[in-house]
């Protein structure tokens, strides 16, 4: 995970500023900036002389994004009766989800796996969160559960879509953010390892969406089951090349949260138990836990489980990882992959600085030279067409001519000829044998 | 002619006829008794564990996949396996058949035709070997007593594949249902899935042994509903022994607690195993001969009856 981003959301083209602070959106003050040297630009690291005071900024973002409010989307995918509703509602100590009523053995049964996702604004401390809870009920429970993971899939899909869509309008003022940034699924405490239908949902899952594996009701295995367990399901997903969340570590931060950060990934996939009653211990105490007739399993003793733990990554401490995580790694690789396919090429020249007027004028006088030559073009082969038929009618008109003078003198000759013939007559020759023309008068010709 | 109501006489001096029951179990002693069982159930719900529990010795050994580069099983697979054990000289030859690879798949269509084809198969070799000319004095009996189909605890309901398997299976076997893992479940919640459980199969007609016959007595009727009230049984299974109150006993340790395997309050193990050993081992035999071959042994003469008669026809 690369500690260098731009914060989005913000109507400028992410440029990244070479010598900038990165602001972050609702970061604890604790954590620290971490300083962008983008592009190899020299950065020339000044001492300060006296207080200047920009030492607030983390206080400023602290004080806006606790005005504007968080939000966080979470999606539990599990077969049922693995107690993720309890575990929600454990984990955010609200009953989110009211508890099951179960359908008598003559209702229809669903026949695919529905998307249900119930919203809650809660509050602490001034803190608002409106936290967001998607439900995958009827995953894993069929007879045929081939392709069981589509539904999830086309969701968080249709999420992503949602937001690049919103990112792409003309007014980006409110951007509602309800992508799914994290993503509980529960393993079913066997003992021995992943089933096919866990390795497959998992590798259809890890490239959209941050993977968090879980092991629901573990108080069935025992310490050494769940260490084996865990070791196990590990291998299975290191072997089939799945990418689960993995908390990241900053090289300036302070050896405790170091320690921390440590502890928590040592102990995934978590082993959890979810209880949102409260009993009472063999020694008096009020806990919200399971009262077995053995003893009582408490869900806040690290000893007992791992939801402490669970609690840590999720809500106190990489909630805001989980969300950069998604937003800036997994949403952009979707993001590229869907712009590609739509066919839309990388092109630099667009956003250079351009005059419209002058662009308008240029193509204007471009197109008045394309029109000019048209117009050329045409009236030359309108010359040529009317010189070809000039010379063509001339041709024929001389051929006439031509003709005519032949014809007049083939006349003038049978004239000549009637003419001797009449002399010869009227001198009392006799008549040659030849014939007399009974004047074959041509038409436009008289004597 | 109307059957007429026998009636009992009773001897002048003791004849002695009533050590006919000590001469058949000295027979049977030496003969040794043939019990088959069969588990169904998904990976991972203890099957193994279970019956190495119920018999107390090591019989089978857990078929789980325990290595990322084993290979998925693409199919429900038979694996027989069979023991003999003696208790006070009673030798018993347990068969057992597991069924690993069944519901494991994405896709678990049909994933119950080899265990169901197993059973039938197992009819059709006894009814082959009756039906010779020259038979054994003793028919080896491999067909199946009993099926412990393993329930998981979801404390939900049924899910579509086990209604189903469970309505082919109850045509041809005894099926007994337990509970897997009811570690999991908290005691109220046990009786809700439990109501629940019995709600579903009395909607999909589901026979489940045992059955009342008109033969059984007051006491047998009685202990048979006490049975059906606790169907499925919620068990817990556990090869290994921890040590409470200073005794060794079989159970699983927790850091909140340890759960005795044989404490009735914990797990209802130990009705299971009584059920399965100490009063209705007999019976299962006995209903398995009974109803479930001659069911098949009927429709498979009348269907040879279809076969030749045609024939004979022509």
């Amino acid at each position: 995970m690369t500690d260098s981003y731009a914060s989005t959301g913000n109507g400028d083209a992410s440029l990244l500023t070479p010598n900038g602070s990165s602001k972050m959106n609702g970061s604890s003050p604790s954590l620290p900036t971490t300083s962008n040297e983008a592009g190899g630009a020299s950065i020339i690291r000044k001492k300060l002389m006296g207080f200047v005071g920009f030492a607030n900024l983390p206080n400023q973002v602290h004080r806006k994004s606790v005005r504007k409010g968080f939000q966080f989307t979470t999606m539990v995918v599990g077969e049922s009766g693995l107690g993720k509703s309890t575990l929600i509602n454990t984990l955010f100590n609200t009953t989110l989800y009211p508890p099951k009523e179960t359908l008598p053995p003559s209702a229809e049964r669903p026949s695919t796996v529905a998307i249900e996702s119930i919203s809650a604004d809660i509050e602490e401390s001034g803190v608002r969160l409106r936290l967001t809870v998607v439900d995958t009920p009827g995953f894993g429970d069929f007879v045929n559960n081939d392709e069981s993971w589509k539904p999830i899939v086309e969701n968080i899909e249709a999420r992503f879509d949602s937001y690049l869509e919103q990112e792409n309008r003309v007014n980006r003022q409110k951007i509602m953010d309800n992508r799914i940034h994290a993503c509980l699924y529960f393993i079913q405490p066997t003992g021995h390892s992943l089933k096919p239908i866990d390795v497959e949902c998992m590798r259809q899952l890890h490239t959209k969406v941050n993977l968090i594996p879980i092991i629901a009701k573990a108080d069935t295995l025992t310490d050494e089951e769940v260490v084996e367990f865990k070791a196990r399901i590990l291998a299975d997903i290191a072997y089939h090349n799945i990418h689960i969340f993995q908390a990241p570590v900053y090289e300036n931060e302070d050896d405790e949260a170091i320690a921390e950060a440590e502890e928590i990934a040592s102990k995934i996939p978590f082993a959890v138990v979810g209880s949102d009653q409260e009993v009472t211990t063999p020694d008096g105490r009020k806990v919200r836990g399971r009262a077995y007739p053995w003893g009582v399993v408490e869900v806040d003793n690290e000893d007992h489980c791992d939801f402490v733990k669970l609690r840590q990554m999720l809500v106190r401490t990489y909630m805001e990882e989980l969300r950069e995580y998604t937003n800036d790694v997994l949403y952009e690789n979707w993001r590229t992959e869907k712009l590609i396919s739509m066919g839309v090429i990388q092109d630099s020249s667009v956003f250079k600085e351009i005059n419209p007027a002058i662009r308008i004028q240029e193509e204007r006088i471009m197109h008045e030279a394309k029109l000019a030559k048209m117009e050329a073009e045409m009236k030359m082969v309108f010359q040529q067409k009317v010189q070809e038929k000039e010379a063509k009618l001339k041709q024929s008109e001389e051929e006439l001519y031509a003709r005519h003078r032949e014809m007049k003198e083939a006349l003038e000759k049978q004239r000549l000829d009637l003419e001797d013939k009449k002399r010869r007559i009227e001198a009392g020759r006799p008549l040659t044998p030849e014939k007399i023309p009974t004047g074959r008068k041509k038409g436009f010709l008289r004597t | 002619m109307a059957a007429a109501t026998v009636e009992e006489i009773r001897a002048n001096a003791y004849v002695g006829f009533d050590t006919i029951t000590q001469q058949i179990e000295h027979k049977l002693l030496k003969r040794g008794f043939q019990f088959n069982v069969i588990v169904v159930g998904q990976t991972g719900l203890g099957k193994s564990t279970l019956i190495n529990t119920i018999f107390a010795s090591h019989l089978i050994d857990s078929k789980g996949r325990k290595e990322a580069d084993e290979p998925v099983r693409q199919t429900t697979e038979i694996h027989p396996v069979s023991h003999v054990i003696t208790e006070n000289g009673v030798r018993l030859r347990l068969n057992i058949v597991d069924t690993p690879g069944y519901g494991d798949q994405i896709n678990n269509e049909n994933c119950w035709d080899p265990i169901v084809k197993y059973i039938k198969d197992q009819h059709s070799a006894y009814l082959r070997k009756e039906l010779t000319a020259m038979r054994d004095r003793h028919i080896q009996d491999t067909r199946i007593h009993c099926c412990l189909f393993f329930i998981n605890p979801t404390g939900h309901s049924l899910r579509p594949i086990d209604i189903i398997v469970m309505k082919k299976l109850s045509e041809v076997v005894n099926v007994v249902p337990v509970i897997a893992k009811a570690d999991s479940l908290t005691l109220e919640e046990r009786d809700a899935f439990k109501q629940k459980i019995r709600a579903e199969l009395q909607y999909h007609n589901i026979r489940l042994y045992p059955f009342d016959t008109d033969e059984n007595d007051e006491e047998e009727i009685e202990l048979n509903e006490s049975i059906r009230n606790m169907i499925p049984f919620a068990v817990v299974g556990s090869e290994r022994n921890v040590i409470i109150d200073g005794k060794a006993v079989r159970g699983r340790k927790n850091r909140w607690g340890v759960v005795n395997v044989e404490d009735e309050k914990h797990c209802e193990f130990v009705y299971l195993r009584n059920f399965l050993t100490r009063t209705h081992l007999q019976d299962l035999i006995e209903t398995t001969a009974q109803i479930h071959y001659e069911a098949f042994r009927s429709k498979q003469l009348l269907a040879l009856k279809e076969q030749t008669n045609p024939r004979n026809a022509q």
